[in-house]
């Protein structure tokens, strides 16, 4: 049932509305217009305007080179590689896994989900030492594969929960149908419980770009060279012990929430979710 | 098309044989249908056939090619399933080629063929839709689609039409048996829906506790059931039961029950069976009474008035009777209503098995 909102109850829905998303938005707001102040350091007051406005924080940051090569370019894609590799890794390590815990009788399969669970209770810094060692062993250090290699095996746990879940959900039904419509099991697989399993991909690559994105200690950790940097590790540079630039931290997390808004804006069509809804029964 | 021949066919899961040494026989072009109370082996002899599940003895030939080991896809098969499984992800069009795709079947040929079906089973206007927009009535059409676009020489449906409601579900009854008539494919249907069974059937398997117990065309099975569990699942209201002993009599036998219920008994129907002081159940279908003076009398307990007809309820020898009679028969709560019994059937009191036939 439908009921008619009176215009007052609209007006008070819509002030409560608006008061909340002032109160998220409020600090992003401040960081906006710290990377667009002039002055050093900037002052605080109530209202998030910039302070003698410029375009200066930005145009630093994001122009940064050293030996003639566009630092920051080189940082944040980095970033971005680093991020989309470890989601396409880890997302592709996981899918079979899932799959198979979600469909077979695996010898060993509770015990094995639940030591996967295990390994998520440690905090990333408990394993950054040895990590170190093992890179460093295997000449990695300082590379982008090498941090992929450490954020991939971190995302697939999570992941095969995830996907595992989401597979579970896909009726047998459909790959049966499949089956003897004509596909193999491994073409029923990638014809019908892939395709339906999309959004739930989609969520799950997404969550292990995000994180491999944001991840500091690791990376700080790791990477020794600036020019290897991911833009976290660059990000907290500018807030050093003894000088913080703050506009220069503003702008650089500016630029860095771009790349996601543009990930979120591009995956939002494949997260609508209920594309499983109405293969089976009514 | 194929004729279907299963021989002794078993399977267990586990530690419980579900499938106990079935036999099934299905003519080329024929509809069969398995009937059998909920968990009795239907779908798992369906799925077994259709390649989902492995047999674990016996064998499954269509016409003489032995397909028991035989992978779904290269069994030359469709199914309708209970649940219509279609493809969430793609349209009805997308859902009916899928099969013709996965065979590389040419484009213009899929076309037409989709075409051909949607015209059939009126898909036109639902072909751009996606699964989660269509009705109940609307996707069982469409699992019917892609089971006929794939021309197989085998159709197997697993409860196509449970999951519609009645009148949906008597239309689409007709429509399957027209379809079937129309295309000429040999047919294996599973419902546990007796008049669907008797209704769409060539030939019925009745299935229990993973045996056939009897196999046969819908009216001789039903008119000459096997055992005492066949004549229960068939018809409805059920056949009633009641326990006697026979006992010779003057001039043959005689079935006698509690409260002085005597019923004679055909020498030429029964023969050798009839044995004086043989324990049996004698079996009388609700519609096989008629009023009259024979010598029976039903304690009337309760009517209930059909409009076409009417059911009395009530005690004969000392058991639970449902008696059929015409809507204008004056029967009242109470009486003893006198009535003669036209058919009866006897069974055997330990094994269940009819008492007719052993001439
Ligand atoms: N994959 C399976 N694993 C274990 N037991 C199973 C499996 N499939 C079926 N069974 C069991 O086998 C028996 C027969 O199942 P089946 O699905 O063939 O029954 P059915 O006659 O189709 O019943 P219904 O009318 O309820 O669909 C049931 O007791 C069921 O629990
Ligand atoms: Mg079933």
């Amino acid at each position: 049932m439908k009921r008619r909102v009176s215009p007052a109850e609209s007006v008070a829905a819509h002030a409560v509305m608006v008061i909340a998303v002032a109160f998220a938005l409020y600090p992003v707001l401040w960081v906006v217009a710290l990377a667009f102040s002039g002055a050093r350091p900037p002052a605080p007051h109530v209202l998030p305007l910039p302070t003698s406005p410029t375009l200066r924080p930005l145009l630093d940051v994001g122009g940064a080179s050293r030996d003639g090569t566009w630092l920051f370019g080189r940082q944040l894609m980095n970033s971005i590689v680093v991020a989309l590799a470890t989601a396409g890794v880890g997302v592709g390590i996981a899918i079979p896994a899932a799959y198979a815990l979600a469909r077979f009788t695996v010898l060993g399969k509770e015990g094995g989900v639940r030591a996967l669970l295990a390994t998520q209770m440690f905090p990333t810094v408990a394993s950054a030492v040895p990590l170190y060692l093992l890179l460093d062993a295997l000449g990695l250090l300082n590379s982008r594969t090498g941090l992929v290699v450490c954020y991939a095996s971190t995302s697939v746990p999570f992941a095969i929960f995830q996907l595992r879940a989401a597979f579970e959900a896909i009726p047998a039904d459909l790959e049966e149908a499949a089956m003897v419509d004509g596909a193999t099991r491994f073409e029923a697989f990638l014809r019908v419980v892939l395709p339906a399993a999309r959004p739930a991909i989609a969520v799950t690559a997404l969550f292990a770009f995000m994180s491999a994105y944001n991840e500091f200690i690791l990376a700080a950790t790791l990477l020794g060279r600036e020019e290897m940097f991911t833009l976290p590790v660059v990000l907290q540079r500018f807030v050093g012990e003894y000088d913080a630039q703050w506009e220069h931290f503003a702008a650089g997390a500016l630029v860095v929430s771009i790349p996601v808004m543009a990930l979120f804006y591009v995956a939002q069509r494949h997260l609508v979710a209920g594309l499983t809804s109405g293969g089976v029964k009514g | 098309m194929a004729s279907v021949h299963v021989r002794d066919l078993r399977k267990r899961f586990g530690k419980t044989e579900v499938l106990k040494g079935v036999s099934v026989e299905v003519p080329n072009g024929s509809f069969a249908v398995l009937v059998g109370p909920s968990g009795c082996g239907k779908s798992t002899l369906l799925r077994t056939l259709a390649g989902l599940e492995e047999a674990d003895e016996g064998t499954i030939h269509f016409d003489d090619r032995d397909v028991t080991r035989l992978a779904p896809r290269d069994r030359d098969i469709a199914m309708v399933f209970q649940s219509y499984a279609l493809y969430p992800h793609l349209t009805v069009r997308d859902n009916l080629a899928f099969g013709l795709r996965l065979r590389k079947t040419p484009e213009a040929e899929i076309a037409a063929r989709v075409a051909e079906a949607s015209e059939t089973l009126g898909l036109g206007p639902l072909l751009e839709r996606l699964p989660k927009a269509l009705s109940g009535g609307q996707r069982q059409r469409v699992a019917m689609g892609r089971a006929i676009v794939r021309r197989p020489s085998l159709f197997l449906f697993d409860e196509p039409l449970s999951n519609l409601d009645a009148a949906l579900r008597a239309q689409v009854r007709v429509d399957i048996r027209k379809l079937h008539d129309r295309l000429g494919a040999t047919s294996v249907y599973v419902t546990h829906d007796q008049v669907e069974a008797m209704t769409l059937a060539d030939v019925i398997f009745v299935l229990n506790k993973g045996v056939v117990e009897q196999a046969g065309a819908p009216l001789e099975v039903f008119d000459r059931p096997a055992t005492k569990f066949v004549a229960a699942f068939l018809g409805s209201p059920a056949m009633n039961f009641v326990d006697v002993r026979i006992e010779r009599a003057e001039g043959g036998f005689r079935a006698a029950g509690q409260r002085g219920l005597s019923v004679a008994l055909d020498a030429a129907t029964f023969g050798d069976s009839l044995e004086d002081g043989r324990a049996a159940v004698l079996g009388v279908r609700p519609h096989e009474v008629e009023l009259g003076e024979g010598g029976v009398s039903l304690a009337v307990d309760l009517v209930e008035a059909l409009g076409p007809e009417s059911y009395a309820h009530g005690d004969l020898g000392g058991g639970a009777f449902v008696a059929r009679l015409d809507a204008s028969s004056p029967v009242k709560k109470g009486e003893a209503l006198p009535i003669r019994l036209r058919t009866v059937h006897l069974f055997d009191k330990e094994t269940g098995t009819s008492l007719r036939g052993a001439r």
